[in-house]
């Protein structure tokens, strides 16, 4: 038994937040919130570089074949510097939906792609997730129409969707096939989510049912979850690292109980997160009775110390956290949405007693 | 990640659970503070002779005698705990002088306590906190003067859990009172049958009294009874700290907790509705769920750095912090639960088990502010776990 992460899953982590600490700044994330789209595009081709767009892709679709926790542990770093970078529709839902199909071949056809980096997908769950009346997907023999929103990893133009409808996830195309995507303007700049408009649009069905359903949206849980832990854990750190600076009454702020406090009861209620975070990743490979449970819990729990956090670590920064200056919203924002997207936490938590046998 | 057992401890299993199986029979019931009784001790002595209590310790002060390995020791703590078979025997000479004696005790003192501590024979409790002494501990006043081969000692401590039954105590006293406050104290074991020792017992607000007070007057110790050199008792006292922090929190014990919840919640019916079918309950079920795992995941966290001989930091200084606060919003919970029969406390044929519940509630949250008040925890985890600055000293006559 070893509850730690490996020597090689530390080198991965370690390897991605250097890539991310030299190559993103307060300075470029706000350009980029202004629309500059030079950020998005030199960090995919970094992405590309480092062959991580197929991290979770099996090797023989040209990845890299390695589990949802390692998946997890990239998501920790992109969150930890607010990184607008697809990663948790395109390379953590997407191959895990793909792999349940048994019929149409769309496993050698599209992981390769994916896994290359020549190929985004975009996954977009709102349909099963939290349906509103005045939307929805209808299927017409093998032709999709409707409106899907909050899709993930939408923004650099997706080769192909993958969404649901009546119980089975659909893939579908967006070259000349009737698909429109917008950008829906969130309080997250770092993040983009989308609006996809179907019209007869030829589809795909994957199968693997209501069972496939379930563990793309457990497996996109799990890698929210753990971009929730590293934007918390950033601004832990950043917070700290700011009332070490800062002086008021002639001392450091940092060196107040008051502030003291502040910054332990976000570590405390922070710490076990992480290894609820490993352990609920470690599942959905390897202790599969318990992954949708540790899933809804891993999703619902950070939310809930991810938002406690963001208030908190404002606080710290007293007036400047308040403004553009420093730029902490970005992580405020990124850890608002992450909250929102695949479930909020009482729904989310609902699924866990539902899970359970707790009868409503 | 590996979360798979290896064959040795498959195997190491399969031997806690025959043991069990065949001599649960001897096994009495969780521990109280009274004084062990022969079947307690036949019990303990069992547990020892099989390795299931005072495992690590050598074989010549009457221990087992085995290398020192977590995982084995969690897997014996989990099959008892599912069996719902006490342990060996967990007071403060065990779990907090047996420790230090061993780091720091001269042989006399190791050949004369270990052997007959771990066996129940003889019971200790701990000699701390003073009335004027809680968080600062450091600055306690109790006094010992030396008067030929004897301490002199004069002073009170509270909060001395089980000084109605102790053989003896581990006591802090000041020894040098112009050195600094932490280098003036020595670690001395006082016998309690000593003339001159008083203890009566504290009320608390559960209406019991889990703890005492102890006065001494003109009580005389031989001067061998120091454990360290004078002056170092601050150093030795330490050691045992981390012990003690370590048992309170325990996530086994929160896990048990929400396990009776779910029982409760499956039992009890208001208005035509059984709790577990309430979806406001059921919520806040789910979130002390997620608080439970994270802690016993946390646990395991632990053992593997330990079993690694790793610093843990912020994985373990959190610990206690959470590990009583968690226990103690579970038992708020329950008391919810039960609604206005939540609020009995004592015989009624309206009861419905809120007793143990109330108790909880109120103990544990002696348990928050004692071991190291919540907010000398936040100290902790602030400045070793963050590296923040510690609260400067105000100036008192123009020095610091």
């Amino acid at each position: 038994m070893e509850f730690a992460l490996s020597e090689e899953q530390e080198i991965l982590m370690d390897s991605v937040k250097k890539m991310l600490d030299e190559n993103i700044s307060i300075d470029n994330l706000r350009e980029h919130s202004k629309g500059d789209d030079s950020l998005r595009k030199s960090l995919r081709k970094l992405i590309i570089d480092m062959g991580l767009p197929g991290l979770m892709i099996p090797e023989e679709y040209g990845g890299s074949g390695l589990g949802v926790l390692e998946a997890s542990l990239v998501a920790e770093q992109l969150g930890s510097y607010a990184a607008p970078s697809p990663w948790i529709g395109s390379s953590i839902m997407a191959p895990t939906a793909i792999l349940f199909d048994k019929e149409n071949n769309l496993a050698e056809k599209w992981l390769p792609l994916i896994a290359s980096g020549e190929i985004t997908a975009c996954v977009s769950l709102s349909e099963v997730i939290g349906k509103r009346s005045d939307l929805g997907l209808v299927l017409d023999g093998t032709n999709v129409s409707g409106v899907s929103i909050f899709g993930i990893d939408g923004e650099l133009n997706p080769t192909i969707i993958i969404t649901a409808v009546d119980d089975n996830l659909i893939l579908v195309e967006t070259d000349n096939n009737g698909v429109e995507i917008n950008e829906i303007p969130t309080i997250d700049s770092t993040r983009p989510v989308v609006e996809i408009i179907f019209d007869s649009s030829k589809c795909q069905i994957i199968t693997g049912g209501k069972d496939a359903i379930q563990k793309t949206i457990d497996v996109g849980r799990i890698g929210l979850a753990a971009d929730l832990l590293g934007a918390s854990q950033n601004m832990i750190n950043k917070a700290v690292e700011y009332s070490l600076e800062r002086k008021q009454f002639e001392r450091v702020i940092g060196s107040f109980q008051a502030v003291k406090h502040m910054c332990a009861e976000m570590a405390a209620d922070l710490e076990p997160c992480r290894s609820l975070m490993w352990y609920a990743a470690y599942s959905q490979d390897f202790i599969k009775d318990e992954a949708s449970l540790l899933a809804c819990h891993a999703k619902a729990h950070l939310s809930e110390i991810g938002q406690d956090i963001a208030r908190t670590s404002t606080q710290v920064f007293g007036g400047m956290g308040f403004t553009d200056l420093l730029g902490m919203h970005y992580w405020f924002k990124r850890v608002g949405l992450s909250r929102q997207i695949l479930g909020g936490p009482e729904r989310v938590r609902k699924e866990a007693a539902l899970i359970q046998g707790f009868e409503l | 990640m590996d979360l798979n057992a290896g064959p040795e401890y498959i195997d190491f299993r399969e031997n806690v659970l025959s043991f069990l199986e065949k001599n649960k029979h001897m096994a009495g019931k969780a521990r109280t503070p009274v004084r062990p009784s022969s079947e307690e001790l036949k019990w303990q002595k069992k547990l020892i002779d099989n390795g299931y209590a005072a495992r690590t310790i050598p074989k010549k002060y009457g221990g087992y005698g085995a290398q020192s390995d977590v995982l084995k020791s969690r897997i014996i703590a989990e099959e008892f705990s599912k069996a719902n078979i006490p342990m060996g025997m967990a007071n403060q000479g065990i779990s907090m002088l047996v420790p230090t004696l061993l780091e720091l005790g001269s042989d006399d003192q190791k050949n004369e306590w270990i052997s007959k501590t771990i066996s129940g024979e003889v019971i200790w409790c701990q000699g701390y906190s003073e009335p004027g002494s809680g968080s600062d501990l450091a600055s306690l006043q109790t006094k010992a003067i030396v008067d030929g081969d004897d301490f002199i000692i004069n002073g009170q401590k509270i909060w001395t859990s089980g000084a109605q039954i102790a053989d003896m105590m581990f006591c802090l006293v000041r020894t040098e009172p112009e050195a600094a406050k932490h280098k003036g104290i020595s670690y001395i074991l006082i016998d309690m049958k000593t003339p001159g020792i008083e203890v009566r017992p504290l009320m608390t607000m559960t209406g019991h009294a889990e703890f005492n007070e102890v006065f001494f007057t003109d009580v005389r110790v031989p001067k061998n009874q120091i454990v360290g050199k004078r002056g170092e008792g601050w150093y030795v006292a330490n050691a045992t700290l981390t012990h003690e922090r370590g048992m309170l929190g325990d996530p086994n014990q929160s896990a048990t907790r929400l396990n009776e919840i779910i029982d409760l919640m499956h039992q009890e019916t208001i208005n035509g509705e059984k709790l577990i079918n309430n979806p406001i309950h059921l919520d806040r079920l789910m979130k002390l769920q997620a608080r439970v795992l994270s802690m016993s995941f946390n646990s395991l966290r632990l053992l593997t750095a330990s079993h690694k001989k790793l610093d843990a930091k912020m994985a373990k200084l959190i610990v206690k912090l959470n590990g009583c606060q968690l226990n103690h919003d579970l038992a708020g919970f329950a008391i919810d639960l039960l609604g206005e029969l939540g609020t009995i406390y004592g015989k009624s044929n309206h009861d419905h088990g809120s007793g143990k519940w109330q108790w909880k509630y109120m103990f544990d949250l002696g348990l928050i502010i004692g071991g190291g008040t919540a907010q000398i925890q936040k100290n902790i985890i602030s400045e070793i776990g963050l590296g923040m600055p510690r609260e400067p000293k105000p100036m008192v006559n123009g020095k610091k």
